[in-house]
């Protein structure tokens, strides 16, 4: 089964007496455990789809359905408590809770979302964290990590509930050269190790050079899609 | 709940000079509150004991019209023996009623042969008027605390103007009834000080005495001052007394008897009336403060904090758990500023105890302030600042709940 399925999805803002269409008809599919991104230049949608995908928003027309379910129906509570099930996120800007350390802030979905019991949690945090290689930051605040560290803690709480997909808005935009890649190293490594799918949103040629599938958008299109995978056709 | 109070704990110490600030807010606030009501409670307490126990006693029962007379004492409103013995059969079936002592008051002129003044005298059973208000020998500042016949205690604004002492002879004269002045020579047995309130500069004779003087052929009293066991029971044994006496009625059909509180005899209630209300407004004031530091604080919290919101909505947080976070964080804002409050209020209260603060009020001198308050009193207002602390971080927290994530995650 298809982890994604988008169906002549469009999305509309309202913005004061102005319509601003920032999609229009886009469909496509997303295979269990790939690595993929949306790309295209700055207002062609790749945000607002990631965001539709990631239940955050909602689309005006259309169908969406992420791990079956049709998620373009989603409000509210249902649609958080989705989210929390089957959904990690990774931020432009980190997004860690600043008054949490490191290894709080990775235990955070499993005690506050899915209310793992102890024990499995401490487990789950552990191996994560030395996963991505911050094994040694657990204890730190935010506030006392490098950019490419909060990413990687970011990555470790993205993955902790074991999601099915991942959904990475820009990963590596405030990263330098050196951090971005072992990130998007880590972010592969953990799809490697784990079988989750990661899609991405996002202008760097070092995230584009890793990912299997390509998304390309234009003005709220998607003009094509490019397939790397071994055997596949674009 | 756990994770909840630490990233409660955490983002209180995160803006620690603002936590501080509200904190330190609430906590004066509290301990304001806690030491007023400990002093004017105290205050209250002791009047209310002083007019209670050393002349008005806790109720008082007479002939159904006479309060509204009092001012003239009028004998022709006496209790006589047939209604003295129904209340006393009444009283004594109570189990509230400690004792009780029928007195009769009569407006009289007091003569040391050279000079005389007019006097308000109460004629007493001694051993039941000291039952039913034992502070009176207490009041006794010159002589002996003693009422026998031919004894007068002497009101010592009264003494001094008359310059008598206790063992000086004078004489007590009043019109009776039936409109014939009588007169008997007493011995001054001691000066009475003087308390505020009704009665507070009367004279005491013996009962026997106030009969002979008044030429009475058979008992009767102007009043039945009651004392109960438990000052707590007063409501509910007024009710019972006004229930079964005031049910009495004459050969006219009228009621026989009109029973009264020490608050409505005496004008201090109205002081007492005054303090509580004053608490229950400076209670409002701690609310108004509680409410609008707490507020203030936590719709900054939720202001500074969307884009986390918007993280913890979008990784899954329930709106619920959302609006539990900010809820802890005021309460536990509002929990620690009460706890420091009262810490410091009760202490203040120690201090003040321990420096025996005094006061005068009206004739009184020296009055000893003793502050003191109830465990009820501090946990009440715990409970109270605690509960105002919650419902002003309900609408920042719920604002907080019902963010949309998309948007809270790209506030700047």
């Amino acid at each position: 089964m298809s982890l994604i399925v988008a169906d002549g999805v469009s999305k509309q803002y309202m913005t004061g007496e102005m319509t601003l269409q920032a999609l229009t008809d886009v469909g496509f599919v997303v295979e269990p455990g790939t690595f993929s991104a949306f790309i295209g230049p700055s207002g062609s949608g790749k945000s607002t789809l990631l965001n539709l995908v990631g239940c955050l928003d909602k689309p005006t027309s259309g169908r969406l359905a992420v791990a079956g379910t049709d998620v373009s129906q989603l409000r509210g509570p249902a649609a958080a408590a989705f989210r929390g099930r089957h959904l990690g996120f990774v931020f432009q800007d980190f997004n860690l809770i600043p008054a949490l350390t490191a290894g709080e802030n990775v235990e955070y979905p499993l005690l506050l979302v899915q209310h793992v019991p102890e024990h499995e949690r401490k487990r789950r945090v552990a191996a994560l964290l030395e996963a991505v290689g911050v094994a040694d930051q657990r204890d730190k605040f935010p506030d006392q990590l490098s950019g490419g560290q909060k990413q990687r803690v970011a990555v470790a709480r993205a993955l902790v509930t074991s999601p099915k997909l991942v959904l990475a808005d820009e990963p590596t935009a405030n990263l330098d050269h050196a951090s971005a890649f072992a990130v998007i190293e880590t972010m592969r490594r953990m799809k490697d190790e784990f079988g989750t799918s990661f899609v991405f949103s996002t202008h760097d040629t070092k995230v584009v050079d890793q990912v299997e599938v390509l998304y390309t958008l234009e003005d709220g299109r998607l003009i094509s899609v490019e397939d790397r995978r071994a055997g596949a056709a674009s | 709940m756990k994770q909840l109070l630490i990233i409660a704990l955490r983002n209180l110490s995160r803006y620690r000079r603002r936590t501080l600030l509200t904190g330190s807010l609430v906590a004066i606030g509290v301990l304001f509150v806690l030491v007023f009501e400990a002093a004017a409670g105290s205050f209250k307490a002791m009047m209310i004991g002083q007019i209670t126990d050393s002349m008005l006693g806790h109720l008082q029962i007479h002939r159904k019209g006479y309060v509204a007379s009092i001012e003239t004492l009028p004998l022709a409103m006496n209790l006589k023996p047939q209604a003295i013995q129904k209340i006393e059969a009444e009283l004594g079936k109570s189990d509230a009623v400690e004792a009780f002592s029928p007195r009769i008051k009569f407006g009289g002129v007091f003569s040391t042969f050279t000079e005389s003044t007019s006097v308000r005298v109460n004629g007493v059973d001694p051993d039941r008027e000291f039952a039913t208000a034992p502070m009176l020998k207490g009041r006794v500042v010159q002589g002996k605390p003693e009422i026998r016949p031919g004894i007068m205690l002497v009101p010592e604004l009264l003494a001094r103007g008359m310059q008598v002492k206790p063992g000086d002879t004078v004489v007590l004269l009043a019109t009776n009834a039936e409109g014939s002045v009588n007169g008997k020579q007493v011995q001054v047995g001691g000066i009475l000080a003087s308390v505020s309130g009704p009665g507070g500069r009367d004279a005491y004779v013996h009962q026997s005495d106030a009969a002979e003087i008044l030429r009475l052929d058979q008992p009767e009293v102007s009043e039945i001052a009651v004392r109960l066991k438990d000052f707590g029971s007063l409501k509910a044994t007024y009710a019972a007394l006004s229930t079964s006496l005031g049910g009495m009625r004459n050969k006219q059909g009228k009621p026989s008897f009109e029973v009264h509180t020490w608050e409505s005899l005496a004008p201090f209630s109205n002081v007492a009336n005054m303090i509580d209300i004053l608490t229950i407004f400076i209670r409002l004031i701690l609310v108004s403060i509680v409410l609008v530091s707490v507020m203030n604080v936590m719709i900054m919290a939720v202001y500074e904090r969307v884009r986390e919101i918007g993280t913890m909505a979008a990784i899954g947080t329930l709106p619920a758990t959302i609006r539990s976070m900010f809820l802890l964080e005021g309460l536990i804002l509002g929990a620690l500023g009460t706890l420091l409050g009262t810490v410091v209020g009760l202490g203040l209260i120690g201090a003040l105890r321990i420096a025996k603060l005094t006061f005068d009020f009206g004739q009184q001198r020296g009055l000893v302030l003793a502050p003191s308050v109830g465990i009820g009193q501090v946990l009440a207002l715990a409970v109270i600042v605690v509960a105002i602390s919650a419902i002003a971080s309900l609408q920042p927290a719920i604002k907080a709940s019902r963010l949309e994530p998309i948007e809270a995650l790209r506030h700047n």
